[in-house]
């Protein structure tokens, strides 16, 4: 494996890995396009002295470090644009690189206007280390872009310690210059992938169903206003439709692959459970019809669904393959039980009954076995949701008055603990796939019902959708 | 001949009499145009009758007929149905929301084609996801009531919306009252 960054002209070395497979989504979602190439992790710019033997590269000296006690200060300048009409997606890139490495707050990221004034270097030999370290900066990217031909972009990062002078990150792409944002998002996560183990949410979707296209329900009640299914990055950009029914589609869930939703529709004229797979522009019914169901939720392996149906006379909740073949049920009782979450190792379920007066949340095995209830202290609780591990937690929506507020329930300690406090009325949380954050519906903004993303501290609050009422969110792999 | 005139004069002095005086038992044929005729006779009247005759038509026979003849589209949109309210978080038919059902039951012997859809609705204070079941909950209860009351089950089907459908946009307890509620909505008659 060559050490060195590639140059523009080499193509040795490059694995193209190039679109994935994925092709155009009937709805228009072109996410394909980008060729992620060559990983030369290690490519110190001046190799460090006697130290000729690769097969033992030491992985502590990529890791950057800050002061002690405190978190390593990034800095981020814009990308160079190394042809003319690369100048936007260099802005870019610089600016959507920093908020991601911002989200998930372990870099101290030095706000981006205070080095406007650091001379850009040209090529990585010339980066002005000496102001970098005046600034007080641990770690700075430096970045390049250049369009290939009209469609095609290349981009290359790296990363450098400002004290040792060392590239510690070092990767090119090359793909459509129509998703610039996506290359961005891809550094993000394999920055915080090598620097700090951990995977990050930059590539991530959101789904929820919206009334934003403001159509009517074609019927026979009149003013009933349509809600589809969308889609939207993480970070509230790029939002897509998915459903074009014109009916009521609610409740939408990411399967684990982050390549099908699965969703309540009534364009039947009653409940029933749908998916689409978004890259294929095809649709499946796994429940097609037997009884009314509602609510899906995906097996953290995607191989099977949990959902609410009344086929048996009242609300109980059922597990089926993916294909809607092998149905069991899971509750049964004559109360309500209903919104189901699995367990990440997918031998339990979380849902929420009326067994005893009230809605609350309970835990029961896959096999409807060892029952038992989890929240004690609240006149309603709902959307229970499980986080994904390592936390061993189950956030739920809880009535704290008028409205409803976040709550997490830790299953060790059984402990619960309130991360949202009466701004509006907050719903529906759902955890991203490291559970360091939740996605939820609020009221707060005062204008309507939308979309918000926060740490799972219930700090950091960002507002992800702004047009008409969004609700139900569900975060992707 | 004197004879035929004597009795010519008492013809007319009968006529006139009559004319003057109440009604002799005599000129039986006469005072009934004389009594009908002063209402009909002017000629503004006319219209008035014919006003009364649309409005005050409460009379089932015809009314019945209308809303036969009515389209779906428009049955709907002015339903004969009435709705049926429910508390917070209840779906149990109080007894205002008895005597809503019963009344509903009643229109649906009496247009024994009809198939209707009972929608069940949630105020905004519930959760979106439980709202789906108890809307579900008090679309069944009614159904349940309807089918005590001798509604054939096979013309009754049930929907929840849960609060997506709300029928009042406000966020006051007068509005949430109105949106706790199962709707009925014809689908075939």
């Amino acid at each position: 494996m060559n050490a060195q960054l590639p140059t523009p002209n080499s193509q040795d070395g490059r694995a193209r890995l190039n679109s994935l497979g994925v092709a155009r989504w009937a709805l228009g979602i072109v996410l394909a396009g980008l060729g992620v190439v060559a990983v030369l992790a290690q490519a110190p710019q001046t190799p460090p002295p006697a130290a000729p033997t690769p097969q033992q590269p030491s992985e502590i000296q990529l890791v950057i470090s800050g002061e002690p006690g405190t978190p390593p200060r990034y800095a981020v300048p814009d990308f160079v644009a190394l042809s003319p009409d690369a100048a936007d997606i260099a802005k870019t890139l610089g600016q959507v690189l920093w908020d991601d490495l911002n989200f998930e707050r372990e870099f101290y990221m030095i706000p981006r206007d205070t080095y406007s004034t650091i001379p850009a270097a040209r090529t990585p030999e010339a980066m002005p280390f000496a102001a970098w370290r005046e600034l007080g900066a641990d770690a700075v990217v430096f970045g390049t872009v250049q369009k290939t031909d009209a469609n095609n972009v290349r981009v290359q990062v790296r990363l450098f310690n400002v004290r040792s002078r060392q590239s510690v990150f070092a990767k090119e792409y090359t793909g459509s210059a129509t998703t610039p944002r996506l290359y961005a998002h891809t550094v993000s996560d394999e920055i915080h992938q090598q620097q700090r183990a951990l995977r990050g949410v930059a590539r991530t979707k959101l789904t929820f169903a919206s009334d934003r296209n403001r159509e009517k329900v074609a019927g026979p009640v009149q003013n009933r206003d349509v809600k589809e299914v969308y889609i939207v990055d993480y970070d509230g950009e790029n939002s897509r439709r998915v459903t074009t029914n014109r009916q009521l589609n609610i409740t939408p869930v990411w399967a684990p692959d982050a390549r099908g939703i699965a969703y309540t529709s009534y364009r039947r004229g009653y409940p029933d459970i749908f998916i689409a797979l978004i890259y294929q522009g095809l649709q499946e019914t796994p429940t097609n019809g037997v009884g009314q169901n509602w609510l899906p939720i995906f097996s953290p392996d995607g191989t099977r669904i949990c959902f609410t149906s009344n086929r048996d006379g009242n609300p109980e909740l059922y597990v089926m393959n993916r294909d809607g073949s092998n149905v069991r049920r899971v509750t049964n009782n004559p109360a309500i039980d209903t919104t189901p979450t699995w367990s990440p190792n997918g031998t339990q379920i979380a849902f929420t009954s009326d067994r005893a007066g009230t809605p609350q949340i309970y835990v029961v095995g896959v096999d409807g076995l060892n029952l038992r209830r989890i929240t004690t202290a609240e006149s309603y609780a709902d959307r229970p949701t499980w986080a994904p591990a390592p936390f061993n937690e189950i956030a739920f929506a809880a009535r704290t008055g008028p409205g409803y507020d976040i709550k997490v329930f830790d299953l060790a300690s059984g402990d619960t603990r309130q991360i949202t406090f009466g701004e509006g009325s907050n719903e529906s949380p759902a955890f991203s796939p490291n559970g360091r954050h939740l996605a939820f519906a609020s009221t707060r903004a005062g204008r309507g019902v939308q979309i918000y993303t926060m740490g799972r501290d219930g700090k950091n609050v960002r507002q992800v959708t702004r047009d008409g009422n969004n609700y139900t969110p569900s975060w992707s792999n | 001949m004197r004879r035929a005139i004597l009795v010519l004069m008492l013809i007319v002095a009968v006529v006139g009499a009559c004319a003057k005086k109440k009604p002799a038992p005599v000129a039986s044929a006469a005072p009934p145009p004389a009594a009908a005729a002063p209402a009909p006779a002017p000629t503004p009247p006319p219209p008035r009758p014919v006003e009364r005759v649309e409005e005050s038509i409460p009379v089932p026979a015809i009314s019945e007929d209308g809303i036969g003849n009515r389209s779906l589209e428009d049955l709907n949109r002015d339903s004969p149905f009435r709705p049926a309210f429910f508390g917070l978080d209840s779906s149990e038919l109080d007894d205002a929301g008895r005597a809503v059902v019963s009344g509903n039951a009643d229109i649906m012997k009496k247009y024994p084609t009809w198939a209707v859809t009972i929608e069940g609705h949630c105020d905004e204070r519930g959760t979106a996801e439980y709202n789906l079941a108890l809307g579900e909950r008090r679309a069944v209860a009614v159904k349940a009531y309807l089918v005590a009351l001798g509604v054939a089950p096979d013309r009754l089907r049930t929907v929840s919306y849960g609060k997506e459908f709300p029928f009042d946009m406000g966020h006051t307890e007068s509005a949430w009252s109105k949106n706790r509620r199962a709707h009925f909505v014809i689908t075939s008659k």
